[in-house]
């Protein structure tokens, strides 16, 4: 048997340039930042003062009664899936729900919901504790619930691969219809942990950017001055599909999902593999998946964090897995890092890239590290035909995943 | 207080809790099948009406308050 082609034919997304992908995109390629500084009490005493919040705060979509059993990862990844779906022409479509399945993952998960809900238990006793807390915090929370929004029965997914999360639950989504176990898939990945504990702890290994004077010029990957990524909250989901089965209901396809690449490094807990060795194998692996021809792959959204190490290692591994050709875009620099959710945010901007024939600016890269041998979108948006495109993520934890993505 | 006070005074807590149309809370009403209150809303609207009308409702209480007017009358009784 042939293995299926697989599409995309919906996007959606809520991230610190707007409450929907058509305005974050627009943001995007006007090259907004989504860094502000955090003006509330409890950032006065952190080290890191700065974040990239939602544009869209999820109580002006979602009623007050429904979000008061969602962890705000839960109540975004939902609202991003309803876009997709919508986006995807398949409200009311009455598709075969036991031929639908779900893959949302988060890096982090319910973390703000489990440190309130300490908070109370240490205030008021165990009594007062929500009966909600457990299915707000738990890591498949925002999977079921989408699941559950959308009647899926062919299995709810969670990966959680750190900042990779969001690239591989799009890759989970691509082997399951591969594998002929769906004949669509809502994937994607969701985040919203800016808390001072998180922040703390991300602080203390030293990986955040501390320009907190320059909210919108913290973020600057591949720049000589970067000094660690921003915090960003957001979600981002596309719907995966067969595409016959997307032909056959006539669907609008956005973009084909080609090939996948994942690998660990087996290295270090933290640190990416010293030569990126991890990188370049998931990379080659995706080409390989994709049977794409490397000169085809014209434009990269790097994963590109704006931390001093990592944002180099790609470059080379870029270098080596692909070779010099491609024009890159560090969309982070503008959203900052939504880990679990920057794979599948960023697989969008990749998406659209390649519809639009543009590839997005990457902003703050004022003076670029002088390993910086492939050419970047700086500052401004770039338009040109783009055949084919890579996204590429990376998590704590020695996760890589690549994506290939091409024309339809 | 009255029977009337506490049934608003649930209303309010269902209305917070759970989304439910004050208008709809009378002592007939079956909380789960007449207002769609869920096993975890259920325990939420609990802890609220022990706070609200300062009694305590036992776990083992809980499910003989079928309706509206079971735990009104159960919150009389206690207070």
């Amino acid at each position: 048997m042939s293995r299926p082609d697989v599409v995309v034919t919906g996007l959606g997304a809520t991230t610190p340039l707007g409450g929907d992908v058509a305005s974050t995109w627009d943001a995007m390629l006007a090259g907004r930042s989504g860094v502000s500084a955090l003006t509330q009490e409890w950032a006065e005493q952190l080290p890191v003062r700065i974040a990239a919040q939602l544009a869209v705060e999820p109580s002006e979509v979602l009623d007050r009664v429904r979000l008061r059993r969602l962890d705000r990862s839960e109540a975004i990844a939902l609202i991003a899936a309803q876009q997709a779906w919508a986006d995807a022409g398949l409200t009311d479509s009455g598709i075969d729900s036991e031929r639908l399945a779900v893959s949302v993952g988060s890096g982090i998960g319910g973390a703000t919901t489990l440190l309130a809900q300490d908070d109370i238990l240490e205030a008021s006793g165990p009594r007062r504790v929500s009966p909600h807390t457990i299915p707000m915090l738990m890591p498949n929370g925002p999977a079921a619930w989408v699941g559950l929004e959308l009647g899926a029965k062919a299995g709810v997914h969670t990966v959680a691969s750190a900042c990779a999360t969001g690239a591989e639950a799009i890759a989970l989504g691509l082997d399951i219809i591969r594998a002929g176990r769906a004949d669509v898939v809502v994937a994607g990945g969701t985040e919203a942990v800016i808390h001072p504990l998180p922040i703390a702890g991300f602080s203390s290994m030293r990986a955040m950017s501390t320009r907190n004077d320059e909210p919108e010029r913290a973020s600057r990957p591949w720049d000589t001055g970067r000094d660690g990524f921003v915090l960003g909250e957001g979600a981002g989901v596309v719907v995966l599909e067969r595409a016959d089965h997307a032909a056959a209901r006539g669907a609008r396809v956005y973009a084909r999902l080609a090939g996948a690449g994942i690998t660990s490094d087996a290295y270090d807990i933290v640190q990416p593999h010293a030569e990126g060795e991890g990188a370049i194998r998931a990379i080659a692996k995706a080409i390989a998946d994709a049977d794409v021809a490397k000169r085809d792959i014209v434009h990269v959204n790097a994963h590109a964090t704006s931390t001093p190490v990592g944002d180099m290692l790609e470059i080379g591994a870029l270098h080596k897995a692909l070779g010099d050709h491609p024009v890159l875009a560090a969309t982070k620099s503008m959203t900052g890092h939504l880990l679990g959710a920057a794979g599948a945010l960023e697989s969008i901007a990749t998406i659209l890239a390649i519809r639009d024939g543009v590839v997005p600016p990457t902003i703050n890269l004022d003076d670029p590290e002088p390993g910086l041998t492939l050419e970047v979108a700086a500052h401004k948006a770039r338009h040109m035909e783009i055949p084919a495109a890579l996204n590429n993520a990376f998590g704590f934890g020695g996760h890589n995943v690549a994506l290939v993505f091409t024309r339809p | 207080m009255t029977r009337d006070e506490i049934t608003s005074g649930l209303a309010e807590i269902l209305e917070e809790v759970a989304g439910v149309n004050p208008d709809d809370v009378a002592e007939g009403k079956s909380f789960t099948d007449d207002l769609d209150v869920d096993s975890l809303s259920m325990v939420e609207v609990v802890v609220a009406a022990e706070e609200k009308f300062g009694v305590k409702i036992p776990d083992n209480e809980v499910q003989n308050l079928k309706t509206v007017g079971d735990a009104v009358s159960y919150i009389e009784a206690q207070s």
